[in-house]
């Protein structure tokens, strides 16, 4: 890595760090301006410990998840990289034992790989979906009408009669538990 | 589902955790006061403790188990992140057996070999095997129930350590209690009974703690 490279990651290092600390301190704005500014970076890390598997969307996916629901174990004075690309390698690894497929995803030089753009940017098909109709209940209305159908909370709040707080609270059970069902799969 | 609609979803999902850290440290806190009264209402301290407390033997007993207890929790919060490399913290781990080790070989020393059976076997093997893990069970379900709410890259590994967490806490209390002083007892049976709360540790870790 040349000099010029090196302060380019270093400046996104920093940049991102401060978005996540923002995020962690209830700005939804600037969390979700990282979620999308590091996709391109996880795409890359995925699709390189993949290779040339044709699911890499599903695994960003499932990437992004476990990193909204895991960002409470970020130590915010220690550097986010590392924890991104620790979290990115952790999923690809139960991706590929999912898939039968020896583990092996290299750790060395994560921060080197060039940030990649969708092939696909997940369909339909997406297992994220497919598992989302696996969910019961209000937490499958909840999150069915926020992530598929475009809802915002207080539209699913008028729709269904509930409060913002209560939807809230069965839109983040409602996250953890499609994280569950992809566990389940990956074991 | 296409990324930018998760991501717009996630972004919406405000609810966030309580710190990793602050979850753990609750946990080891709720953890000693369980084991500490799981011991007062099963067993409570030996009727000679006051004076015991004059012994190098009694007191190392005590020093031997929260050494373990104190690096153990150590190295559980490197353990509980999503980092798959050794934490520096790990060659801690060495310290408490060291100690154990160092005890054991100055017990060889100064006590003639004929007594050396008699102290080895003491009185209460069989509780001592018997109550370390009952007083670690509870301490090690709140400990990895903590850890399951973290993202551990080791599953198995950060569920032992949880176990060996729980083991010296028990081994701890247990201690107080325990008429068998010398280091050839603790290194024999105190260890099989930590080892075992270990090993339930790294097998419930492997199924509860996978993310």
């Amino acid at each position: 890595m040349d000099a010029a490279k090196a302060s380019e990651v270093e400046s996104r290092e920093d940049g991102w760090a401060r978005a996540m600390r923002a995020g962690l301190a209830g700005d939804m704005r600037a969390y979700r301006a990282l979620l999308e500014a590091i996709t391109p970076h996880l795409r890359a890390v995925v699709r390189r410990n993949l290779s040339g598997n044709a699911d890499v969307e599903d695994v960003v996916q499932e990437v992004l998840l476990a990193i909204h629901l895991k960002r409470h174990t970020w130590m915010p004075d220690q550097p986010f990289t590392p924890w991104l690309n620790a979290i990115a390698r952790h999923k690809t690894i139960d991706a590929l034992r999912k898939r039968g497929r020896r583990a092996e995803a290299p750790i060395e030089g994560l921060e080197e790989v060039l940030p990649a753009a969708a092939e696909s940017e997940g369909t339909s098909h997406s297992e994220l979906e497919r598992l989302v109709g696996r969910l019961d209940g209000r937490s499958h209305d909840i999150v069915q009408a926020i992530s598929l159908d475009g809802q915002s909370i207080s539209d699913v709040a008028k729709t269904l009669s509930m409060s913002e707080g209560a939807v809230r609270v069965a839109l983040h059970r409602g996250l953890k538990k499609l994280a569950g069902l992809l566990q389940e799969k990956a074991s | 589902m296409k990324t930018d609609d998760l991501i717009r979803t996630l972004a919406s999902d405000e609810t966030t955790e309580p710190h990793m850290t602050r979850t753990l440290f609750a946990a080891v806190g709720a953890a000693v006061v369980l084991a500490g009264l799981v011991w007062l209402a099963m067993l409570g301290p030996r009727p000679d403790f006051m004076p015991a407390l004059h012994t190098v033997r009694f007191v190392f007993k005590f020093v031997f188990a929260l050494v373990l207890a104190g690096t153990a929790a150590l190295v559980a919060l490197p353990m509980s992140q999503p980092f798959d490399q050794p934490s520096k913290w790990r060659p801690l781990l060495l310290l408490a057996p060291a100690l154990l080790v160092g005890a054991v070989i100055a017990e060889l020393t100064m006590v003639p070999s004929s007594e050396w059976m008699k102290i080895w076997m003491g009185h209460n093997a069989r509780v001592c095997l018997m109550s370390i893990p009952a007083i670690a069970a509870a301490p090690l379900a709140i400990i990895l129930l903590a850890m399951r709410a973290a993202a551990p890259a080791r599953p198995v590994r950060a569920g032992a350590i949880a176990g060996l967490l729980a083991g010296g806490l028990a081994a701890f209390f247990y201690a107080a209690h325990c008429f068998d002083d010398s280091p050839l007892f603790v290194s024999t049976w105190y260890t099989l009974g930590i080892g075992f709360v270990t090993g339930v540790g790294a097998l419930l870790g492997g199924r509860l703690l996978r993310w």
